[in-house]
């Protein structure tokens, strides 16, 4: 525990990703693999089970501080983390635990949740007692259930790969994989010879830069040539993400690093139709009939931690394929684009056959079995097409290019990709050979009307805001928006909230309808959920309008046509 | 009453005089110097003697400024003022006023530990206390500042074999002074910015001993060997003058650093929560020990203060002042007036 809660200092007093790594690498090398293996355990963010609820944790604390219930609050509101507050508010004692990790979790920890209730609290305050104040922070941290430290799995990751002398995504592969906070797990996934080779490992992903960027710079289209050089196709709004089939193995990976796998079992199934070395590069969409489905939706369902039938019913997904990396085991990376286009349309072919063949096989079954009853089969009984290729859009010239882009939102697609034709497969952003070109936002001007106070790095200041527009005479709240603004506006809108307060309302303050902002976001659709009628999509802060008076602020109506 | 609170500030009536006050009057008797107490145009300012030089920075040479010593009273049609140390800055006094043997005490920004930079506090019995109340939540409960200051010398020492200078960012008036007593110059050279170099010979006049410290120039900055330490108003952080000292540590001298979330907002490395105000614990015990009936709560957590006290039994009222507004982040964040003055 004493170790851990150092490495947790460690990493809280830096803000450099290099030293980050350092720390967790000596962690990993240094602490004994049973207090490691908990350790990455935390570090990777899976949590214990609940030992303790929130209500018995916050009536134990004021009952040791001896603070009215209130007072915690308004604490609690200050520093914006749970775990902190709590370890600020208890009364100082306590030398420290050197239990190890493994031990302290395991029989301090764990026990907890067999207890008896008056047991369990006489437990836990003993514990506070005893710990000193970091390793009370760190212990508040592990009983919430909540222990971030500001390291991203994949520095984690990294830090784990160095101490093993092993490739990253490799190792992210094994931290993915099965293992329990064991010293023979730890030992497991740090061994040279663990059987998954490079198997596992994705192509580094190729990156298009903004055209919009270079528009604004005054250069046309026409300096990219004639469009024919150039392979068209929407730009889907989901998440980009290598399939990979290797060893009779299917492994999805999303950018960054992070295998989603799990959370896809339909693109595992339809990637098992792929032969054994084959790599596609695409997107993970929403996905309904011949339409995809907003982002939301899609959004929605990673949020479910066990992916069952009827997560996979309610957001049905797909997986648009739109370049091949690797066939037949061979990297095709440096090959012209227009050829691994094509080797791309007869592998999705190829799949495709298989897989409708499987489906035609159940059908047929159904057949036999329900003779002249075929209408009354459910469509839905039929396996919907998960793997898909990305179509081509065919432009004759850069004002047709135009035309389709601003054709974009209607098909539900966030704008068009423009990608050269006798293209390599690059490695991050380099630009030159493939561009996005989004279509503009949708840009309306609100009325800040409340605010709440942000968490962990922007605690105790109002950074959370909800704005409104006009609906015949009224305000009416339409989004919530927490980014767009630079630092310094951000003490300036926090500074206005606190001297224009006009209700409290738990932890939310209505301010004067005062402060105008032009908001963009990405689409808006008609909600039933909203009292106003609409929601709007990733909103956030295009400018504070300095210069417009809240009466000039736009109206639902504007909102709603929109929204059409 | 002896005091009223008025829009200009707060006012004795018997003895016309305002404690304070944030608009230019007759009479202004001042706690200390820190720019949201002492503020110019005023005809006469009274203030507390070791706290001159301050002074005169703050409110002009032109301005008149009669100077008390701590304990000693004039009067004004029959009020008796003084002022005592409140252990906040150099020259921080508590206004102690007396009238036909009711005795009101203004605290103005205080802390009870003795820092060695200025008078420690006295506490004075009083009918009625106006405290304030910057940091009047228990999370508030600062450690010795010993343990503090071993901490900083440490992380000193540790981005010395890193490197790495270390860069501090602080209150210029006060709490740089302050930082600059506790620093240990056998580690190294020792550089301040301007904001905070003009005002230590304000200290040095008044024989508090202070490291020998040079200005923060870029060339000797990034050149001292063994890796030097800088002393820099928060204003500075991110500035173009920050960054030609090549390789740095960053961190901040507060007591909002009790806190991570504001440490981690800023991307700073480390944060020392070392405070010039009163904490929880000290501002009750305070409120205690003055034996006051009546406490009026000014700038700070005054909701909360009043109602914790009055929970208890207390006669306790908020007492709205324009150092209020629950400026949180006043130790940090200057307004563009102050920057532009160059203090921070």
């Amino acid at each position: 525990m004493k170790r851990f809660t150092e490495l947790f200092c460690e990493l809280d007093q830096t803000t450099r990703t290099n030293e980050k790594v350092t720390a967790l690498e000596r962690y990993f090398a240094q602490a004994p693999p049973a207090d490691a293996a908990w350790g990455l355990h935390f570090l990777c963010g899976r949590t214990l089970p609940r030992v303790v609820s929130s209500k018995n944790l916050w009536s134990w604390m004021a009952e040791e501080s001896q603070l009215p219930e209130w007072l915690i609050a308004e604490c609690y509101d200050a520093v914006g983390d749970a775990a902190e507050t709590i370890a600020l508010l208890l009364p100082r004692t306590g030398s420290g635990t050197t239990l190890g990790l493994a031990q302290f979790v395991t029989e301090a920890l764990l026990p907890l949740a067999q207890f008896p209730e008056r047991a369990k609290h006489d437990r836990l305050i003993q514990t506070w007692r005893a710990l000193d104040s970091n390793q009370r922070l760190v212990y508040n941290k592990l009983i919430t259930g909540n222990f971030r430290v500001g390291v991203a799995r994949t520095l984690v990751v990294r830090a784990l790969a160095a101490v093993a002398k092993i490739e990253p995504s490799i190792m992210a592969h094994r931290v993915l994989g099965r293992w329990q906070p064991t010293p023979e797990d730890f030992q497991r996934l740090l061994s040279p010879d663990h059987p998954d080779h490079q198997l596992a490992k994705p192509y580094p992903f190729f990156l298009a830069s903004p055209l919009e960027i270079k528009i604004q710079r005054g250069e046309s289209l026409e300096a990219l040539g004639t469009v024919g050089d150039w392979q068209v196709e929407w730009k889907w709004d989901g998440i980009r993400a290598q399939l990979i089939r290797r060893g009779n193995e299917t492994l999805v990976w999303s950018r960054g690093d992070e295998m989603v796998t799990d959370s896809f079992p339909e693109i595992v199934a339809a990637g098992d139709a792929l032969l054994n070395g084959t790599v596609l590069d695409g997107e993970i969409l929403a996905w309904q009939g011949e339409d995809p489905l907003p982002f939301g939706t899609l959004q929605r369902r990673l949020g479910r931690k066990a992916v069952g039938a009827k997560t996979q019913r309610d957001f049905p997904i797909s997986f648009v394929a739109y370049d091949l990396l690797e066939l037949n085991a061979e990297d095709l990376r440096g090959r012209p684009l227009s050829e691994r286009r094509t080797r791309l349309e007869e592998v999705i072919a190829q799949a495709d056959r298989r897989l409708s063949g499987s489906r035609v096989g159940t059908e047929s079954e159904n057949e036999s079995l329900l003779p002249g009853f075929e209408s009354l089969i459910d469509a839905e009984t039929v396996a919907p097409r998960i793997l898909r290729l990305s179509p081509l859009v065919h432009a004759a010239s850069w004002v047709e290019l135009e035309q389709l882009r601003k054709e974009a939102r209607s098909r539900k697609v966030e704008g068009v990709m423009l990608k050269k034709l006798n293209s390599a497969y690059g490695v991050g952003r380099q630009r030159g050979d493939w561009w996005k070109w989004k279509i503009d936002p949708f840009v309306i001007d609100a009325v800040l009307v409340a605010a709440q106070r942000g968490h962990g790095r922007r605690a105790s200041l109002y950074t959370d805001y909800t704005f409104a527009v006009w609906d015949q005479g009224q305000l009416v709240p339409v989004a919530k928006a927490y980014s767009g603004l630079t630092d310094e506006e951000i003490l300036q809108v926090d500074a206005f909230v606190r001297y224009h307060t006009t209700g409290k309302f738990g932890p939310v303050r209505s301010v004067k309808p005062q402060q105008v902002f032009e908001l963009a976001f990405e689409g808006i659709q008609e909600s039933t959920r909203h009292k106003s009628g609409v929601a709007v999509r990733f909103p956030r802060m295009n400018r504070w309008r300095h210069d417009k008076k809240p009466e000039e602020a736009d109206t639902l109506e504007t909102l709603r046509r929109l929204a059409k | 009453m002896l005091l009223k609170n008025t829009d200009r500030g707060l006012y004795c009536e018997a003895g016309d005089f305002y404690v304070d006050p944030w608009k230019p009057v007759d009479v202004a008797v001042v706690t200390h110097g820190h720019s949201d107490h002492a503020r110019p145009g005023s005809r006469l300012y009274v203030g507390e003697a070791s706290g001159k030089t301050i002074l005169r920075e703050r409110l002009g040479f032109d301005a008149r400024i009669e100077m008390l010593a701590y304990g000693e009273a004039f009067s004004r049609n029959g009020v008796k003022v003084s002022l005592h140390p409140a252990g906040h800055i150099l020259g921080s006094a508590q206004v102690r006023i007396e009238h036909q043997g009711e005795v009101w005490v203004v605290s103005g920004d205080y802390k009870l530990e003795n820092d060695g930079t200025c008078r420690p506090f006295e506490l004075i019995r009083c009918h009625t206390f106006v405290t304030e109340s910057t940091f009047g939540l228990p999370i508030y409960r600062w450690r010795p500042q010993a343990e503090i200051f071993r901490e900083i010398n440490e992380w000193w020492r540790t981005n010395q074999g890193l490197e790495r200078t270390s860069v501090l960012f602080c209150y210029s008036l006060g709490k740089a002074q302050r930082l600059l007593a506790g620093l240990d110059p056998s580690l190294g050279p020792i550089f301040v910015h301007g904001a905070i170099e003009r005002f230590l010979p304000a200290y040095r006049d008044a024989g508090v001993k202070l490291p020998r410290v040079a200005k923060a120039e870029a060339e000797v900055v990034k050149q001292s060997t063994p890796r030097g330490f800088v002393l820099a108003p928060t204003a500075a952080d991110g500035s173009p003058w920050l960054r030609k000292f090549g390789d740095i540590s960053t961190a901040f001298a507060s007591g909002w650093m009790q806190i991570r979330g504001p440490r981690r907002r800023r991307s700073l490395d480390r944060g020392f929560a070392l405070s010039d105000h009163a904490d929880w614990p000290g501002l009750l015990e305070t409120i205690e020990a003055t034996g006051a009936e009546n406490i009026w709560v000014t700038h700070g957590y005054t909701g909360q203060l009043v109602r914790w006290l009055r929970e208890k039994g207390r006669n306790a009222e908020v007492v709205e002042t324009h150092f209020e507004g629950e400026k949180e982040e006043k130790e940090e964040a200057p307004t563009r007036a102050q920057e532009a003055e160059g203090e921070a």
